[in-house]
């Protein structure tokens, strides 16, 4: 265990942003928002940032690859270039197991070569929180918060930043930080003990998965709730932007004048074109676009994924959902 | 940088031919004149026009052909409508194989073979009765039944005609919808032909059509007495990526672009009714 006083992390951020990119969660007036690190940025004490970390792994929008068309001819240029070094600092328990869910996605074979260069240049410094809040339930899919995974986990004590190695990644930045002292192993120990005091206290903190997993798939398919659950929903696909494990993305092409970019970016189950077809849709009603969500989080997934949850419980679907639906509410009313 | 499916190899279309009045069958080979890649019969590949889209389309030539690829392609959407406006020299790009395919090494080995396709249901079968023919020492007999909306509408009629009928280890049954001046072969749906004909039930079901047929043609095999666990079919969905991370083409938890697209129907009762 390596620490570093409060008061001179500005020194430690500065002396990993001179070789890599360093992002941070800094306060916005629309909240706290990743952030490249610049000398003076202040980290953001909020319990989470509004969108989720998978943009720095799976970005919103990105290349594929480009087309030179010309007459009958077809040149493909591959654009990818490796990723560079960054690191993202602040990343929360509930965040940090979204990436192995991602992982367990495009890491598996046919590896997806853009995703996995992000993996391979990123270094994932998570924070412990400190004052998880009543729309957090990380707890209830087996997460603790005190205990963050990542490449380096970090604790806020009073007056230092705590920090541990977990991967070799990790240990080499903390190597190259000489700034840092040594620190006791039991140093984070009160502050574990205080967040997991929280927790228990937390109104969803017990919330119960039993209902859920690979093997309950007829019975909450055809589950007559769904229709009720699903009345009001908008289809905005909010809940699917702001979501750290939603994963699935439109390939496009877009003309550029002087060829055809090939791009993908993040789209949503949620909307009505996302199994259309020429010869019809298999999903037509905004009953069965909604079920596909949650059925894919507490039913699709855990079944190909030794029963690991689809969720992380960072409660953003519940800040962000126009009409308060969120999947606390799709849980306790197929369960009730 | 390592390997990515995603970023497609170049096509030329070597030969086009008209086989219905929405459906063309497209000779594919590669920059080198030689196949771009094997495949196993029932898989797929993702075919696009830059600037228009991609899409999943069966490989409907079979294995045992060394020199090229074939799709059978009906124009019902925007890049269909494009692929039916290319000419012979144009360039498409092309990746896969893609899906699990038939278990022609496996299950079907030995058996006798019942295939059922309805109008361009005969793209994906095709490439399974070539490579069984090719092969016949592996399999046993082969029944065809085909049909189609017109005598117009049947796919591959050429080949079936020369090659199929002429093969003496295959039957072929055709039939069309409605009455047709110059045709005096059968008339009537798939289903009631089926029933008419009254299969052997030893025989291994392969098949592939509209979904409708689809449902009517087993009901029909189960009232003979056949298996679900016989009965092959291969399933077509929305996708964009063809290797199960888009999240597209899923039916409950199976991704019919990497676990299908052919799947029994005893395996498909266990998945949601949702294709």
């Amino acid at each position: 265990m390596k620490k570093i006083a409060l008061t001179k992390l500005d020194e430690l951020f500065a002396a990993i942003a001179a070789s890599k990119s360093l992002y941070l969660p800094v306060d916005t007036e629309k909240g706290a928002k990743y952030t490249a690190w610049t000398e003076g940025a202040k980290l953001s004490e909020a319990t989470n940032t509004v969108r989720s970390a998978k943009d720095f792994f799976f970005p919103q929008v990105e290349d594929m690859a480009s087309f030179k068309v010309e007459g009958k001819k077809i040149e493909v240029i591959d654009t990818r270039k490796e990723a560079e070094d960054f690191v993202v600092f602040g990343v929360r328990a509930c965040d940090a197991k979204s990436f192995e869910i991602l992982d367990s996605v495009y890491l598996v074979d046919p590896v997806d070569s853009y995703y996995a260069s992000r993996r391979e240049h990123g270094v994932v410094m998570t924070l412990a929180c400190s004052r998880p809040t009543e729309t957090c339930f990380c707890k209830a899919f087996g997460i603790d918060a005190a205990e963050p995974a990542g490449d380096i986990s970090c604790w806020k004590t009073e007056d230092s930043l705590l920090l541990k190695a977990n991967t070799e990644k990790g240990q080499a930045l903390l190597d190259s930080l000489s700034m840092l002292e040594d620190a006791e192993d039991t140093a984070a120990d009160a502050v574990k003990a205080a967040t997991r005091e929280i927790v228990e206290k937390l109104p969803l903190s017990n919330l119960s998965t039993d209902a859920f997993g690979g093997d309950k798939l007829s019975a909450l398919f055809d589950s007559d709730k769904w229709e009720s659950l699903s009345e009001s929903c908008l289809a905005c696909g909010t809940c699917t932007f702001v979501c750290p494990t939603c994963q699935c993305y439109d390939i496009r092409d877009y003309d550029t004048g002087h060829g055809v970019k090939r791009f993908r970016c993040w789209d949503s189950c949620m909307y009505s074109d996302f199994t259309l077809c020429a010869h019809g849709n298999t999903r037509t009603t905004q009953m069965q676009r909604f079920r596909q969500r949650f059925m894919h989080k507490l039913v699709y997934y855990p079944a190909n994924n030794n029963g690991v949850f689809g969720c992380v419980g960072c409660g953003r679907c519940m800040r962000s959902c126009p009409i308060s639906m969120n999947i606390v509410k799709v849980m306790k009313t197929l369960e009730g | 940088m390592r390997e990515e499916t995603l970023i497609p190899k170049i096509g030329v279309v070597t030969d086009i031919r008209v086989d219905t009045p929405d459906v063309k069958t497209f000779r594919v080979v590669g920059l080198d004149g030689k196949k771009v890649f094997e495949h196993i019969p029932g898989q797929c590949a993702m075919l696009s026009i830059p600037g228009v889209g991609e899409g999943m389309f069966s490989i409907t030539s079979s294995p045992t052909n060394t020199e090229f690829m074939e799709f059978s392609i009906k124009k019902c959407g925007c890049l269909t409508s494009w692929l039916h406006m290319m000419e012979v020299g144009q360039q498409i790009t092309i990746r896969g194989p893609y899906g699990n395919g038939f278990p022609v090494e496996s299950d079907l080995k030995g058996k006798d073979l019942l295939f059922i396709a309805g109008g361009i249901g005969l793209a994906p079968l095709r490439s399974v009765i070539n490579y069984v023919r090719d092969k016949k020492e592996n399999y046993g007999s082969v029944h065809i039944i085909y049909g189609s909306r017109s005598a117009d509408d049947l796919v591959d009629y050429q080949e079936i005609i020369d090659e199929w009928m002429a093969d003496e280890n295959v039957k072929v049954d055709l039939t069309i919808d409605r009455p047709q001046e110059g045709w005096d072969g059968h008339v009537g749906f798939i289903p009631s032909f089926v029933e008419e004909l009254k299969p052997d039930l030893s025989r291994t079901v392969l098949i592939c059509g509209p979904p409708i047929m689809i449902k009517f043609t087993l009901d029909g095999l189960k009232k003979m007495g056949f298996e679900e666990s016989q009965v092959y079919t291969t399933m077509e969905l929305r996708m964009k990526c063809a290797i199960g991370k888009c999240g597209r083409c899923n039916i409950g938890n199976k991704y019919v672009c990497k676990d299908g697209p052919v799947f029994r129907f005893d395996q498909l009762d266990e998945l949601p009714n949702e294709y």
